[in-house]
C-alpha cells in the first residue's frame, strides 16, 4: 500500500502513465478532503443508482391512478403521499430520476464534444477560421438560454426531445470558448511544434495531443453546468413545455401540485426538493472538482 | 521625436476608439445572429407555419391567403431580408392571443418585469458585494464557508419551487405578504398607470395604502430573485477581492501600518469597482430571464408571463417578438459592460 502511494506521489515520475496516475491520485485526495465535494459525490451517485434501480426501488406503479387514494399525506403505505390522481409520489419521484439522468446525459454527450471540437479547431488553425467560429460562439453566448429554449419548444412542440435540443443548442458555446483559450496556450509549446515538424497531420495533433489536454476543464464545466441543465429542464417542465403528463418529470409534478398547495403541500414541494438536492449535488461536486483539478482557481 | 510621439498619440487614440467600436460591432453581429435564429425558429422549423396559424380545417382559399401574408411564396433569402426590415422597424407582427401588435404588448408588460428585476438586483448587489468582500477577507474561516454554501444553494434552487414554498409559508400560512399579482385587487383599477411601475404609480397617486400593498406583493418575488442574484454577485465579489488582496500594493499598505479596514475599503475596493459593476450588469440581464419562472409562479403580469402564455397557445409572433426584445436587452447589457471596462477602467486604456 505505502509502496503504491509512494509510487503515485513520486517527485519525478518515470513514465507518462505514472505522472497521470499521480495527478489523478492527488486530485482525488483533494476531492475527498473537501466535505462539500463528498456530499456532491454521494448525491450524484445516489441519483445514478436510483435511476438505474427505479423499478425495484419504487413501491407503486408511477402511472397507476387510484382515485380513492387521492391527495393522501405521507404515511407508511405512501411514503411521500399521493397526488391528485392517487398516484404514489415517492414512486413518481424515483422514476423521475430516470428522466432527469437521461436529459443530463444526452446534453452532456452533445455539448461537451461539440464545444470542444469548435474550440480546438478555432484555436489551432487561427486566422479566419477562428474569427468565424468565435463570432458564432459569441452570438450563442449572448443569448438568453431559457427564453430561446422556450421559443424552440414552442416551435418544435412540447416534449422531452425539445427540451434536450433547446438546451444543447444554447449550451455548447462556453465550452468552445474555454477549449479555444486552452488550445492557444498549448499550440505554440515546443512539443506540439516538434510533432508538427515530424509531419503529423493536423487531425492527429488535434485528436491525440490537444483535445486530451482540454478534457479536464471540459469535465469541470460539464459538472457545474449539469445543475443549470436540470434547472432549465425542470423549469420547462413546470411551465408545461417540457415533459408531458403523465410522465413523472419533477418540474411538471411541481406544476400539478400548485393547485393543491394550501391543504396538500407535499404534492408540489417533494418533487421540487428532489430537483434542489440533485442540482445542489452537481454544484458541490463541480465546485470541488474545480478546486482539486484546476490550480488556477482557489 | 515629435513625429514618433505624434504617431504614438494617434495610435493611442485610434486604439481607444477601436475599444469603443468593437463592442458596438460585436453587439450588431450578435443582434443579426439573434434575428437569424428567431427567423429559423419561426419560419423554417415548424413543418408548416401556415397550418400552425389557420388550423387543419381551413379552406384552401384561407390557406393560400395566409401563405401569401406570411410571404412564404418568396425565396427563403428574400423572406429573411424582409423579416430583417420588419424587425428593424419594430414590426414583429400581431399577437394572436391579445390581438395587439407584439411591440405594443411588450411595452405594456415590460415595465412590470423591469420593476421586479430592478428591486431584485438592488437586493442582490447590496447584500452580495459586502458578503463577497467579507468572504474574501475571512478566507477559509466559517463566514467564508457559509458564504460558499449559501451561494451554491442559490445557484441550485429551482426558482419556481422556491416561489411556491415562499407563497405557502409567507402568504398562505403566515399571511405576512401579499399573494400573486402586483397589488391587491381593491387597488387594481384605481391606480392610474402613469409609469407602469407600480411602486412609482402608487406614490404618484399619493395613496399610502396602495403603496404598502404594492410593496407587500413585490417583496417575495423580488426577494427570491434577489437571493438568486446575490449568490452570483457574492461569489464574483469574493474572487475579485481575493485577486486584489494578493497584489503587491496591498502588502505595501500593510507594511505602512494602515488599518485593515482602510486597506480593504479605501485601497482594494475601488480597484474592484469596475469589474463588479460589470458583473452586476450581466446579472441584471440574467434576472430579466430568471424572472420568467418567478412571474409564472406569482402571476406577475410581466414579459415572462407574456412569453409563457404565448408559448402555451403557440402564438409564435408574440414568442419571437418578446424573445428578440429580451435578447436585445441582453446584448445591450453585455455591450454596456464591455464599454464600461473600456471607458472607466484607466488600466485598460492605452497610456
Amino acid at each position: 500500500m505505502s509502496a503504491l502511494v509512494h509510487w503515485l506521489l513520486a517527485e519525478a515520475p518515470t513514465s507518462a502513465r505514472q505522472a497521470q496516475a499521480g495527478r489523478l491520485f492527488r486530485g482525488a485526495a483533494l476531492l475527498i478532503g473537501n466535505p462539500l465535494a463528498v456530499v456532491g459525490i454521494v448525491i450524484v451517485a445516489t441519483l445514478v443508482m436510483v435511476a438505474l434501480l427505479a423499478p425495484w426501488l419504487a413501491t407503486h406503479d408511477p402511472l397507476a391512478q387510484d382515485l380513492g387514494q387521492r391527495l393522501l399525506p405521507p404515511s407508511a403505505a405512501h411514503w411521500l403521499g399521493t397526488d391528485q390522481l392517487g398516484r404514489d409520489i415517492y414512486s413518481r419521484v424515483v422514476h423521475g430520476a430516470r428522466l432527469t439522468l437521461i436529459i443530463v446525459l444526452l446534453v452532456a454527450a452533445v455539448v461537451g464534444p461539440v464545444g470542444l471540437l469548435v474550440g480546438i479547431v478555432a484555436g489551432y488553425f487561427g486566422g479566419w477560421v477562428e474569427r468565424v467560429l468565435m463570432r458564432v460562439t459569441d452570438v450563442f453566448l449572448a443569448f438568453p438560454r431559457l427564453i430561446l429554449a422556450l421559443a424552440l419548444a414552442a416551435s418544435l412542440g412540447p416534449g422531452i426531445e425539445s427540451v434536450v435540443i433547446a438546451i444543447c443548442l444554447t449550451a455548447w458555446a462556453p465550452y468552445a470558448r474555454v477549449a479555444r483559450a486552452e488550445t492557444l496556450t498549448i499550440r505554440s509549446s515546443d512539443y506540439i511544434i516538434a510533432i508538427r515538424l515530424q509531419g503529423a497531420p493536423a487531425i492527429r495533433v488535434l485528436a491525440i495531443h490537444i483535445a486530451p489536454q482540454c478534457v479536464t476543464s471540459m469535465i469541470i464545466r460539464l459538472t457545474l453546468d449539469m445543475a443549470g441543465v436540470i434547472l432549465i429542464a425542470a423549469g420547462m417542465g413546470f411551465l408545461g413545455v417540457g415533459a408531458q403528463p403523465p410522465a413523472p418529470e419533477w418540474g411538471a409534478m411541481v406544476a400539478t401540485g400548485r393547485d393543491f398547495l394550501i391543504d396538500h403541500w407535499w404534492v408540489a414541494t417533494v418533487p421540487g426538493a428532489a430537483i434542489f438536492i440533485v442540482s445542489l449535488g452537481f454544484n458541490f461536486l463541480g465546485d470541488g472538482l474545480r478546486d482539486a483539478l484546476d490550480p488556477r482557481h482557489g | 521625436m515629435d513625429a514618433i510621439e505624434a504617431q504614438a498619440g494617434q495610435r493611442g487614440r485610434s486604439v481607444g476608439f477601436r475599444r469603443l467600436l468593437e463592442p458596438l460591432a460585436a453587439a450588431a453581429v450578435t443582434l443579426f445572429g439573434l434575428l437569424l435564429i428567431t427567423f429559423v425558429i419561426g419560419r423554417v422549423i415548424p413543418i408548416d407555419p401556415v397550418m400552425a396559424i389557420v388550423g387543419e380545417r381551413a379552406s384552401q382559399e384561407v390557406y393560400e391567403r395566409v401563405r401569401a401574408e406570411l410571404r412564404l411564396d418568396e425565396p427563403i433569402l428574400e423572406q429573411f431580408v424582409l423579416y430583417l426590415g420588419d424587425a428593424l422597424r419594430g414590426d414583429f407582427g400581431t399577437s394572436v392571443l391579445t390581438g395587439n401588435p407584439v411591440l405594443q404588448d411588450v411595452w405594456r408588460f415590460f415595465p412590470a418585469t423591469v420593476e421586479l428585476a430592478t428591486v431584485a438586483i438592488l437586493i442582490g448587489a447590496l447584500l452580495g458585494v459586502p458578503a463577497g468582500v467579507i468572504g474574501a477577507v475571512m478566507r477559509g474561516r466559517w463566514p467564508d464557508h457559509l458564504l460558499r454554501f449559501v451561494s451554491l444553494a442559490g445557484y441550485s434552487v429551482p426558482l419556481f419551487w422556491l416561489g411556491l414554498v415562499g407563497l405557502l409559508i409567507f402568504y398562505l400560512r403566515l399571511d405576512w405578504v401579499g399573494g400573486p399579482g402586483r397589488i391587491d385587487l381593491a387597488y387594481q383599477y384605481t391606480i392610474e398607470p402613469r409609469t407602469r411601475l407600480m411602486l412609482l404609480d402608487t406614490l404618484l397617486a399619493g395613496d399610502a395604502a396602495a403603496f404598502a400593498s404594492a410593496v407587500s406583493h413585490l417583496v417575495l418575488p423580488a426577494g427570491i430573485l434577489g437571493f438568486y442574484s446575490m449568490a452570483y454577485i457574492a461569489r464574483m465579489a469574493r474572487s475579485l477581492m481575493l485577486e486584489q488582496l494578493s497584489q503587491e500594493y496591498i502588502t505595501t499598505a500593510r507594511v505602512k501600518g494602515l488599518s485593515e479596514a482602510r486597506i480593504i475599503w479605501r485601497h482594494a475596493f475601488p480597484n474592484m469597482m469596475v469589474p463588479i459593476l460589470t458583473v452586476i450588469a450581466l446579472t441584471y440581464a440574467f434576472l430579466l430571464e430568471g424572472a420568467i419562472l418567478v412571474e409564472a409562479v406569482f402571476a406577475w403580469p410581466g414579459i415572462g408571463l407574456y412569453i409563457v402564455n404565448s408559448v402555451l397557445s403557440a402564438d409564435m409572433a408574440a414568442v419571437l417578438g418578446a424573445t428578440i426584445v429580451i435578447g436585445t436587452c441582453f446584448v445591450g447589457l453585455n455591450m454596456l459592460s464591455d464599454l464600461l471596462y473600456a471607458v472607466v477602467d484607466p488600466r485598460t486604456r492605452p497610456s
